[in-house]
């Protein structure tokens, strides 16, 4: 039983990742209809934003604490939105009003671009993340809970809620749902409609960093092709969820991370993916909507 | 009328006869500077990449000291460089390149046993010489008889820890974990497993992970469920820095143990404070006192600023003894020299001759003086040599007993 436990700890922690970098995507695909295929490797810069920042606030040397913890926050947030802009601005702007498909190729390149950029500049070779925190380990009735862990589903549910907050309850929350309605009905009206994809972008991309500031935190090896398998997995999760739905984002990493990690206990590694995998067939059969995804209409 | 044409012609011969001399120059230049290619692939960037960059120091090394001293004869070595990104496929398509676009006479690497097994077949269906500093899994020197190493396999390596658990620390029970997408690491974990049984103890799981996986507590936690003493985890630095981390947030105090993929600086960078308390075997320790050691570390430190690693060590030797091998052919027989000196197309069957004669040598090694011991290489076309076993305490290394085969 108190095996069983622990894995359901360790599956909820694995999949809050998911849950994080999935908001990412979800968002931008509410709004935009647009898979971001670079979400990942937006993701795996900001981690690196992350490690500069830490070293220049010098958190190695021992200026550690939840004011580290919040500087290095917000300059890979913000790194990561300007990146974001630059990235629609020269990338995925000149493909606007083309076919879908070629957003999606174009979101590939940058997908490429940004990883072998990654591997030119901060090298291939992975590179530790310094502790923020002091490692703090609990343990409730025998299952070991770490501070990370906490951390990220605690990360993972404030991020949720306040992107529920910015798309439902702000000004430019209100554009970017009417963008997503209709974008010629809403410039009609009046909405800047290309600053609104812009700021998508953005808020897109500070959200990947906030996740992979988190995820070096639990696991602190990083290099610059670490968000391809994140992002994928990610993706699945938001598929999962029902993709364009915040709440869904969550539920979906969540499950995900719950499956792989039972899976892996209790079965084998080996087919851990091959059984995530087929989980995410099945419930795309029954619902094909994803879990909290509604058919139609609603978008964000 | 006519005449234009004419000359328009004669212009165009002039030019088609200067296209022609330009695109010969290179071919005139290359028949006067000799120089003899070898060529090398390695995992120069991608998660492996320290193992590659040491091994390209290591060659890199060997080579300039044998240039400066004057080449082969007189002759300069050249060393093409491929990188294969650490992964199987790019190293199949580096050693393609390397044996038919840069027709070289020999190619070292790679050090991942994954990667080995696919550059191996390409260097013995054409006939050249492939010696790998650090492959440790058996298949990849029966991959045919051109292929070579200057390290133990991973049979003994398992043995070793199998033996160091069972006899020098005592254990009963251990778990396993191994990467189930790597050879090198499926070879280490069977022979744990046979050797530790027959010793006695008993094995209390095999788990397994993927490479390229961060979290690794379902597995770990499955495992310190079945109440092991210890874990052998024949694994990559790269993700038992992070398995270190996470088998002691799960309250897990017994050691890991593991084999020479752990050998790598970024292993305790990762790690951290939990990586004390463990133990890997590897192939030298640069606490040997021996002068061999101590001044090859000394020539590495002063061109690359850094302690060599093993793979450092072990490149070093695995091109010595290649450089050594070519040095033979070009004193015995000036014939089969010429034939490796032979480039482009002209005269296939002498270069193919002059390889296996070259592979002779190479086959021949006995007692060669390398830095990570006295190399001989058996009939499997192994080197027999000792390993070490190491301990990790407070971030650094230190020597706990050598245990021989």
């Amino acid at each position: 039983m108190q095996e069983f436990l622990q894995q359901l700890v360790n599956g909820i922690a694995i999949g809050s990742i998911y849950a994080l970098i999935a908001l990412g995507y979800t968002m931008v695909y509410g709004i935009l209809r647009f898979v971001n295929f670079a979400h990942g490797d937006v993701f795996m810069v900001g981690a690196f934003f992350g490690l500069f920042a830490a070293g220049w606030i010098g958190a190695s040397a021992g200026a550690n604490g939840p004011a580290a913890v919040v500087v290095v926050f917000l300059a890979a947030m913000f790194g990561a939105a300007v990146l974001g802009v630059i990235l629609e601005r020269f990338a995925y702007k000149p493909v606007r009003g083309q076919p879908r498909l070629n957003a999606l190729i174009t979101a590939i390149g940058v997908s490429l671009f940004l990883e072998n950029a990654g591997i030119l500049i901060f090298g291939a070779d992975p590179k530790t993340f310094p502790e923020l925190l002091p490692p703090a380990n609990y343990s409730v009735g025998g299952v070991k809970i770490s501070s990370t862990q906490v951390m990220t589903l605690a990360g993972s549910c404030l991020l949720m809620l306040g992107l529920n907050f910015v798309v439902y309850r702000t000004r430019i929350g209100k554009a970017m749902r009417a963008v997503s309605f209709s974008r010629d009905a809403a410039s009609l009206m009046g909405i800047p409609t290309d600053r609104v994809i812009t700021a998508t972008f953005a808020l897109g991309s500070a959200l990947a960093a906030a996740a992979g500031v988190l995820f070096s935190m639990s696991y602190p090896r990083l290099d610059p092709l670490m968000g391809v398998m994140q992002g994928l997995k990610a993706f699945v999760a938001a598929v999962l969820g029902g993709i364009g739905n915040i709440p869904g984002a969550v539920v979906g990493g969540l499950v995900l991370g719950l499956a792989e990690t039972l899976v892996s206990g209790y079965l084998s590694s080996t087919y851990r993916d091959a059984i995530a995998f087929v989980l995410l067939i099945v419930i795309l059969i029954v619902k094909p909507s994803g879990l909290l995804g509604r058919a139609v209409s609603e978008k964000v | 009328m006519q005449g234009k044409p004419d000359q328009r012609n004669a212009r165009g011969l002039t030019t088609a006869l200067a296209g022609v001399a330009v695109l010969l120059a290179p071919l005139g230049c290359a028949k006067q500077v000799q120089e003899i290619k070898v060529g090398e692939y390695s995992s120069l960037t991608g998660d492996k990449a320290t193992f590659g960059i040491s091994t390209h120091n290591g060659i890199q090394m060997a080579l300039d000291e044998l240039n400066a001293a004057g080449g082969i004869g007189g002759v300069q070595v050249r060393l093409i460089t491929e990188d294969d990104q650490g992964k199987p496929e790019e190293a199949a398509t580096a050693v393609q390149k390397l044996v038919s676009q840069d027709q070289v006479v020999a190619v070292l690497g790679e050090v991942a046993s994954s990667n080995s097994l696919q550059g191996a077949p390409i260097c013995q269906k054409n006939g050249v010489p492939m010696i790998t500093p650090a492959s440790t899994n058996e298949k990849v020197t029966q991959q045919g008889d051109y292929i070579f190493r200057v390290c133990f396999i991973d049979p003994f390596q398992g043995t070793v820890m199998a033996k160091f658990a069972a006899q020098s620390l005592n254990l009963k029970r251990v778990g396993i974990l191994r990467d189930a997408r790597s050879d090198y690491s499926i070879g280490l974990a069977n022979s744990f497993k046979e050797t530790f049984a027959s010793l006695g103890g008993e094995i209390s799981g095999d788990e397994a992970y993927q490479q390229g996986d961060v979290d690794f507590k379902g597995p770990l936690t499955a495992l310190i469920a079945t109440g092991p003493e210890a874990l052998f985890v024949p694994g990559y630095y790269t993700e038992v820095g992070l398995i270190a981390r996470q088998v002691r947030e799960l309250g897990f105090t017994g050691p890991l143990l593991g084999g020479d993929g752990w050998d790598s600086p970024k292993l305790v960078e990762i790690g951290g404070e939990a990586m004390n308390g463990h133990y890997f075997s590897n192939h030298y320790t640069e606490q040997d006192p021996s002068p061999v050691i101590q001044g090859f570390i000394q020539k590495y430190k002063a061109k690359y600023n850094q302690v060599p690693d093993a793979m450092g060590a072990l490149s070093y030797d695995a091109a010595r003894v290649l450089f050594a091998a070519l040095q033979q052919v070009q004193a015995a027989s000036p014939e089969e020299w010429k034939g490796l000196l032979a480039t482009g197309a002209a005269k296939p069957e002498a270069r193919r001759a002059a390889m296996a004669a070259l592979r002779d040598r190479i086959a021949a090694t006995s007692s060669f003086p390398g830095v990570t011991g006295a190399i001989t290489l058996d009939e499997q076309r192994n080197a027999r040599k000792p390993a070490v076993v190491l301990s990790i305490k407070e971030g650094k290394y230190a020597f706990v007993e050598q245990i021989a085969p």
